[in-house]
């Protein structure tokens, strides 16, 4: 699933970061921030025109992202154990 | 060693208080410029240790990565790798983390490290982390990192002499250079995960108190209203309690030069005293109380942390127009000056969108505006009323609001479809904590502002009023004139020639005339009328002048100049200042002077045949 399907509130792992062109310098920036393999994270808010940008908590931090830069993001809905 | 200068690079991810520790050491002895060439911001600030030991630090951008994606992250990463040109390579890199926040901002720790120069980490927010309920081993970290890790409090006095006696001491050795590629890259993730596991326990990820505010502040429907109630509070401000300072300094500086012009005789030196000199200063000093108002709300509003959450709100608005949620504020201030609106473009890190900002900022109408639209619609327009409960009077004054930003909307729009580059430049915005702002850092952020206005502007704009003044006042009237002086000088001479221009938008040769003062600030346009219309200061009388002599259609089409001409010299200097360019102020200038030029012949035409 893309970061950007994710249902506000529901909690994911990240997967992978994926370029959207050849080295992409948003996906590089993504990646640096934190976005990596099995990290934690959700939607904590939702922009109030047209659903963007949107709200990502990620270990303490939160990032606003467009859209278009969270499209760039895969994640898995963990089920709890 | 000891009796040298030691050269202290201040480096760290954005939000990590690293200007507040920056005050907190150097104090207001701070030295502001420009990276040559780029309009990056460098501070320089000196301290004495205990010692006797001078420190020279160096405040670098915050950055989040060295794989930089912005000309300031550029900066920082040339200055600690010691290849920046003209920038000697710092003795010791202080590398300031947010203690709440260390699994982002100890990646970059990391990364400084691998540079291979000595490296010192402050652990900053300390009291906050504790609040918090966070646990650091800061020796077992320590050992771990294998650099020296001292704990401040950027925001308590004193919260930095763990620090001051570190980097007094001995300058602790390098860890090897390592070389950087994707793979190794990837690696570091892995390392704060280890770090974070063996040296922190944090009971939440999130401070409470983020969490409730961020609800309503975020809201889809109190968001917005949360935010309009801000603007127009910080508004209000800025003409309560700016505006009455300027008319104040413009007095001030009037009756000075009154004051002097007595003290010589009549003649082009009493004049150039008290309309270019005094009248001058009193200019540009007139600006200052209206910028500084603003300023403090606006550093206010970015110490406090909303400032991002403004941007967040509003991003998809402006991203539709080419421009990007940080340019709102800056487009906002536009509102009672373009000047303080182009010197807030600072926050918006990407040059593209940075641009794009200060090109469209001064079609906001601003507040010296005002004065020649409240002239003219007062001349011409009827107070009737529209629909039985507007002022048909108020309908033009709002419209004339709406079509500078319709126009604005417009340019950014056409300018995202005509640029050459037209890649997707990223928001990527972190939204930090909550914090009150500090006394100490509004107070040098504001003190920085004004003076970046007084010493590169005063200038510019002093230079260009007396040539104003000179153009205004030469060549003197013959002997036996009837006409009002300024007819005879060379802005009358420029003011026929521009009749030409001008006659296909329904201006006569005296608002010809009129527009040369107006170009050094608009509201001079009024008085300047006055001038060549011989009647005197009183606004009614001229506006009964003018109603006699020129025609509806003239005057709507010099309502709708007004709101897009181009903008005054001080906004041009200030454009040349904030993007070391002449061509983008060519560029500026010009597309304005088009478009009002447009929109007034379409107005005029259409007015005339109508009438």
């Amino acid at each position: 699933m893309r970061l950007s399907e994710l249902p506000k509130g529901s909690p994911a792992v990240v997967d992978r970061v994926d370029d959207a062109h050849a080295s992409d310098p948003i996906a590089q920036r993504l990646r640096d921030l934190g976005f990596v393999d099995g990290e934690p994270l959700r939607v904590v808010a939702i922009g109030p025109m047209g659903g963007d940008p949107l709200l990502i908590q990620i270990g303490s931090t939160r990032f606003a992202l467009r859209r278009a830069e969270a499209a760039r993001v895969s994640v898995r809905v963990e089920v709890a154990a | 060693m000891s009796a040298s200068t030691l050269k202290i690079a201040l480096v760290g991810n954005p939000n990590c208080g690293k200007t507040a520790l920056f005050n907190q050491l150097t104090g207001g002895r701070q030295k502001v410029a420009n990276y040559a060439g780029v309009t990056v911001e460098r501070k320089e600030g000196r301290f004495t240790a205990p010692s006797g030991r001078v420190l020279q630090l160096l405040d670098l951008p915050g950055t989040y990565s060295f794989e930089a994606n912005s000309p300031d992250e550029q900066i920082t990463r040339d200055v600690c790798a010691g290849n920046y040109p003209g920038e000697a390579p710092p003795d010791l890199i202080v590398c300031v983390a947010d203690a709440t926040n260390l699994r982002l901002h100890l990646r970059f720790v990391l990364e400084v490290k691998r540079l291979g120069r000595p490296v010192v980490l402050a652990l900053n927010m300390m009291d906050t982390a504790r609040q918090r309920g966070i646990v650091i081993d800061v020796p077992q970290l320590q050992e771990r990192l294998g650099l020296p890790v001292v704990e401040t409090i950027a925001v308590k006095r004193g919260g930095a002499r763990a620090l001051i006696e570190r980097v007094d001491g001995e300058v602790p050795a390098a860890a090897p250079a390592q070389t950087d590629d994707a793979a190794s890259r990837a690696d570091l993730h892995a390392q704060v995960r280890e770090l974070l596991a063996a040296t922190v326990t944090m009971p939440r990820a999130t401070a409470v108190i983020d969490d409730a505010l961020d609800r309503w502040t975020l809201h889809s429907v109190f968001g917005l209203m949360i935010l309009a109630v801000v603007m127009f509070l910080v508004f209000q401000a800025v003409y309560s309690i700016g505006k009455p300072m300027t008319d104040l300094i413009g007095d001030g500086f009037g009756w000075m030069g009154e004051h002097a012009a007595a003290l010589m005789p009549a003649g082009p030196l009493q004049s150039l005293v008290t309309d270019g000199l005094f009248g001058g200063i009193g200019t540009v000093l007139g600006f200052l109380p209206e910028i500084l108002v603003l300023f403090l709300f606006i550093i206010v509003l970015e110490e406090s942390g909303y400032l991002p959450r403004a941007a967040f709100l509003l991003d998809r608005l402006m991203l539709s127009v080419g421009l990007t949620g940080r340019s709102f504020i800056p487009l906002l201030s536009s509102f009672a000056c373009a000047i303080p609106g182009i010197m807030g473009t600072r926050s918006i890190q990407d040059p593209r969108d940075r641009l794009a900002t200060i090109l469209i900022a001064p079609l906001m109408t601003c507040s010296a505006r005002l004065p020649v639209y409240a002239l003219l619609i007062g001349a011409f327009i009827p107070t009737r009323r529209v629909l039985g409960v507007f002022n048909l009077q108020g309908v033009v004054l709002f419209a004339l609001y709406l079509a500078g930003i319709l126009g604005a909307m417009a340019v950014g729009w056409v300018m995202k479809h005509i640029r050459r580059d037209k890649s997707e430049h990223a928001l990527l915005m972190e939204l930090p904590s909550y914090r009150l702002p500090k006394v100490r850092d509004v107070a040098i952020g504001l003190y920085e502002r004004g003076a970046i206005f007084m010493k590169r502007l005063t200038g510019v704009i002093l230079g260009l009023t007396i040539l104003m003044w000179f153009i205004s006042t030469f060549p003197s009237p013959p002997a036996g004139a009837t006409g009002p002086a300024i007819e005879y000088s060379f802005a009358g001479y420029i003011g026929r020639a521009l009749q030409y221009v001008f006659a296909p938008i329904g201006f006569n040769w005296q608002i010809s005339l009129a527009l040369i003062p107006a170009f050094a600030a608009r509201e001079t346009a009024v008085a300047a009328l006055a001038t060549v219309y011989l009647v005197g200061g009183e606004a009614s009388g001229l506006g009964q002048a003018l109603a006699g002599q020129i025609s509806l259609a003239s005057a709507l089409s010099l309502l709708v100049w007004f709101a897009y001409a181009p903008q005054c010299m001080s906004t041009l200097a200030v454009i040349r200042r904030e993007t070391d360019s002449w061509r983008n102020v060519a560029i500026s200038f010009g597309y304005m002077f088009v478009l009002a030029y447009a929109a007034s012949f379409v107005v005029y035409q259409v007015a005339s045949a109508l009438a």
